[in-house]
């Protein structure tokens, strides 16, 4: 498939989900089962894109200090926790990657 | 004694404006400024997709095209590294579709004060519900006002969500501008994880959510060698599943 027809079904699902209740509202509610397993949609989603990209280094799984994007990335967790910014979450993790690559780079870490 | 609670007619433009009794023009005013610091904040996203996505490898049209097409961030910074890992089309269609069903949520908390709208509204308005453009609308809809009206609302959703349309329109295509520019020492597809790390962690408020984060995300780690990152969608489901399962025990 072409990467147009991709992005063009990407579009229309994203628009279907956004008008989804907006316009079967007046003919029906949402079941409470399905309303309960969308509020888990985003933790779930997100989680499963965040702990591969910081445990595994080309495919296989690496839990020591010399694993830089584990340790940014917790980093920026703390972050992210203490003061709700996304942008300054970012502005952190990628200074501290830089900070760590530059360090292990020179021999210095870990 | 009681006081009587007699409701007197609005007399501050911005109770006006709160019963969204007032006039098309100053909701379209007070959209824009409601939406305005959020739709600052996500320029250096949209440079950052812009560079991210000609990073790569996709073609500089089909990285603006997204932005709007797609129109939603997450999904496009997701789709773009997918793609540029030449993931199996139909992989990246349910994995954006799946970034994006918390507009789902969005729609369903959206729809009741839509309803008296006539259908064009109701499909402009849906393309426009971004995660921005929609935590200041729901805010402006549930205000309590001494009216209880939807009145001109929809002028003040309309407004907020063409200008972060526009913000990001601009920014994304000032990213893929720049794209080449950037080096790829700069490890600037670690921005999706940290971009996430910020989108979730907030919003992790009891134990069944974090349940469902945590166990999704060990599940990705563990079946992360699955063949066309069947791994993501399988771990999602499994996610969802532990986070209800989890809720059902309280």
């Amino acid at each position: 498939m072409s990467i147009w027809l991709v992005i063009l079904a990407i579009g229309a699902i994203t628009f279907a989900t956004r008008l989804s209740f907006i316009l079967l509202f007046s003919r029906m509610e949402m079941g409470s089962f399905l309303q309960q397993a969308l509020r888990f949609v985003p933790p779930a989603v997100l989680a499963a894109i965040i702990f591969p990209e910081l445990v595994l280094r080309e495919g296989v799984m690496d839990l020591s200090p010399g694993n830089e994007r584990l340790l940014a990335g917790m980093l920026a967790a703390v972050v992210a926790w203490r003061t709700r910014n996304v942008l300054l979450t970012l502005g952190v993790g990628m200074a501290a990657l830089w900070l760590l690559q530059a360090l292990s780079a020179r021999g210095l870490f870990p | 004694m009681d006081v009587p609670k007699e409701k007197a007619a609005p007399e501050s433009p911005d109770e006006n404006l709160a019963a969204g009794a007032a006039s098309a023009r100053s909701q379209v005013l007070a959209g824009f400024k409601a939406e305005l610091p959020l739709a600052v904040g996500t320029i250096p996203f949209g440079l950052i997709y812009g560079a991210l996505a000609l990073g790569t490898g996709l073609p500089a049209s089909a990285a603006q095209a997204m932005s709007s097409i797609v129109f939603a961030g997450s999904a496009q910074f997701i789709s773009a590294q997918l793609l540029g890992q030449s993931t199996p089309a139909i992989v990246v269609i349910i994995t954006a579709g799946m970034i994006n069903l918390r507009h789902a949520l969005y729609s369903a908390s959206v729809a009741p004060y839509l309803q008296h709208l006539p259908s064009r509204w109701k499909y402009v308005l849906a393309y426009l519900l971004t995660d921005e453009a929609y935590a200041v609308t729901i805010t402006h809809y549930q205000k309590e006002s001494r009216f209880s009206g939807v009145g001109n609302k929809h002028w003040f959703f309309l407004s907020a969500g063409l200008t972060l349309w526009i913000t990001w329109q601009a920014s994304t295509a000032v990213g893929v501008f720049l794209g080449a520019a950037i080096p790829s020492g700069w490890s600037l597809d670690f921005t999706l994880a940290l971009t996430f790390i910020g989108l979730l962690v907030p919003n992790l408020k009891d134990r069944a959510g974090a349940a469902a984060a945590l166990i999704a995300g060990v599940c990705a780690v563990l079946a992360a060698g699955l063949p066309i990152k069947l791994g993501l969608v399988l771990a999602s489901f499994v996610g969802i599943a532990a986070g209800m399962w989890v809720e059902a025990r309280k």
